[in-house]
């Protein structure tokens, strides 16, 4: 925040700011100073402020009629479907939305590994957007939990029993998460509590993760730094602002195909019968956005390691920082990198399709394969590849490989060597 | 003042003060932590008593104890034959079926996957005894782990034969 010498115009304004500088952080916000390359795939930190604002709001909405007792749970989440007036827009709207919410942060998350925007000096940004990354999960989990189907039960049974693998005290840990001997209706109530609070939470990192991207300010599609602001840079207001909203209204289209004409397509159909500790689904899966991660539990045969490596897919992301030993950020100019990066798109969209498959045969085959790529990617081929790879050359300027390397002296020299 | 590093009264007010503190915050956090656990009305529910006087040999029934399933099966013999005759070396966690089973007719079990926590199938899966549909783990007719994630045998809880048609669970 370096916009100290911000001054109101009115004398009101002046007063105010004097006391509580909220005027010289709007005029931080609007003046922030932007690379004026960044692309669309940029604009997905805007849609997810977006997704999260429109769950919090749909959610306490729903909040106002849901009931969070077992014996009532489904009826009040088909009483919000029946009579409550828009009930079933709302629900649809917060149901659809953890869909987009994940869909944009993939994309989000995906854009950071393309064009290297967890390297120095950005990687307490990419902590705590892996941190946001992990809750939005858990939310998303517990969210799911409480419509009390059958899958909500059957998910917040096998997910808790992942904490049954832990030597020694794994039943107390259990039987302390269910509140009993069992997935019932003290469960029920602590997710209920949980899944209100975590947004919350969501929401105060995010504004740390915008606070920390402020720091050093954005990367971009060339991944060098910047001097700021620049011939190289744009205000925020209105040149960033507008991409945003622009990209945010393509996004609502698909959103809005879901929520009007495909509401359900993302769901189980088991989700709308009612939970029943008696009898397990057939088949089980979780929610489309977990499934990499399900497939990576189910391809190890034991089940210990097969937790450990499920939150170890995790925590690799969480390390990628120093995983990645290269200097050069965008894959741009990395040309083996980038090779491998559409290897592990490719696998990880792989893993999401053993994920929703039976774990048999060849899905189990080619799970193994998948999940073992997976770890092989984040903890050799990075780091050697950093090492190893010849880079293409660097520009000096965002500028110059348009306009030549004359066009914006000094600027940037001393970052780039 | 000397170089030598010795204890000051500062240093003492500072370690009792941290310690008493973090004393203090434990006996704060402890309630918060330990209202999640079961408490006294939900392990008061501790025991059921099931007739099985109508069940017929080769036929099972599933009761909810605790919240959970629990596999009455009155076993055939053929069943108690397969499961008697399986060395304990092709067993995953060895255990024979005449400590499972008190009276070899009646297996009485947690219809809970070792695993997971999913129910297992009846009648299904390789060894003719129950199927986990969540992550493919089979159980034989002792409802022993033969293949598949789970680590152990499903589990047999605590049960007496309070007379020949009831069984006390719990």
């Amino acid at each position: 925040m370096s916009d100290h010498n911000y001054v109101p115009s009115s004398k009101l304004g002046k007063w105010f700011n004097d006391r509580l500088p909220l005027l010289s952080l709007s005029a931080h916000l609007r003046e922030y100073p932007t690379p004026k390359n960044l692309n669309y795939w940029w604009t997905f930190g805007g849609i997810l402020t977006f997704c999260l604002v429109v769950q919090i709001i749909t959610g306490v909405v729903l909040a106002m009629h849901y009931v969070a007792h077992t014996d009532l749970a489904f009826a009040s989440v088909e009483h919000i479907m029946r009579d409550v007036n828009y009930g079933w827009l709302l629900r649809y709207f917060h149901a659809n939305g953890a869909s987009m919410f994940f869909l944009a942060v993939y994309i989000h998350i995906f854009r950071s590994l393309y064009y290297g925007s967890y390297k120095s000096p950005r990687e307490v940004i990419w902590i705590i957007g892996m941190i946001i990354y992990f809750l939005m999960m858990m939310t998303a989990f517990m969210g799911y939990v409480l419509p009390w189907g059958q899958m909500s039960f059957w998910a917040a049974t096998v997910i808790t029993n992942l904490f049954s693998a832990v030597p020694f005290i794994g039943e107390s840990i259990t039987n302390w998460l269910w509140g009993g001997f069992a997935v019932d209706n003290p469960t029920l109530t602590r997710f209920y509590a949980l899944h209100y609070l975590l947004p919350f939470l969501i929401f105060g990192l995010v504004v740390l993760h915008i606070w920390a991207l402020h720091v050093p300010g954005n990367n971009n599609p060339i991944g060098i730094e910047l001097k700021k602001p620049s011939k190289d840079t744009v205000p925020f207001h209105p040149y960033i602002v507008i991409k945003d909203l622009f990209a945010l209204l393509l996004f609502l289209i698909v959103f809005a195909f879901f929520v009007f004409y495909a509401p359900n397509i993302l769901g189980h159909a088991d989700n709308y019968i009612e939970a029943n500790p008696m009898v397990t689904p057939n088949h089980i899966v979780p929610e489309w956005y977990l499934l990499p991660f399900y497939a990576i539990l189910r391809s190890v045969p034991d089940k210990l390691f097969g937790v450990i490596a499920m939150f170890a897919s995790i925590f690799v992301l969480v390390i990628l920082p120093w995983l990645d030993t290269s200097k050069v950020k965008s894959a741009i100019f990395r040309p083996i990198y980038k090779q491998f990066y559409w290897i592990l798109v490719l696998d990880v969209l792989v893993l999401g399709y053993v994920g929703a498959m039976p774990a048999e045969g060849t899905y189990l085959l080619i799970a193994r394969v998948a999940t073992a790529y997976y770890f092989v990617h984040f903890l050799i081929i990075l780091p050697v590849l950093g090492k190893k790879e010849k880079t293409l050359p660097i520009p000096l300027s965002i500028t110059e490989p348009v306009l030549g390397s004359s066009s914006n002296p000094g600027t940037i020299k001393k970052e780039t060597l | 003042m000397s170089d030598q590093k010795k204890p000051k009264r500062r240093d003492f007010l500072y370690t009792a003060s941290y310690t008493a503190g973090a004393v203090a915050i434990g006996a704060a956090v402890w309630p918060l932590i330990d209202q999640m656990n079961p408490d006294r009305s939900v392990k008061a529910l501790a025991s059921t008593e099931v007739d099985i006087s109508s069940l017929e040999r080769g036929k099972s029934i599933t009761v909810l104890w605790r919240g959970k399933p629990v596999f009455i099966k009155r076993r055939t013999e053929e069943e108690i034959a397969e499961a008697r005759a399986v060395k304990l070396n092709d067993l995953k966690d060895p255990e024979k079926d005449e400590d499972r089973a008190k009276n070899p007719e009646w297996l009485v079990m947690l219809g809970v996957c070792t695993h997971l926590g999913c129910v297992p199938l009846g009648n299904k899966g390789e060894y003719n005894g129950w199927f986990c549909p969540c992550h493919g783990s089979h159980y034989d007719t002792s409802g022993r782990i033969r293949k598949g994630p789970a680590p152990t045998n499903l589990e047999v809880p605590k049960y007496e034969f309070v007379n020949s048609n009831t069984i006390k669970i719990g």
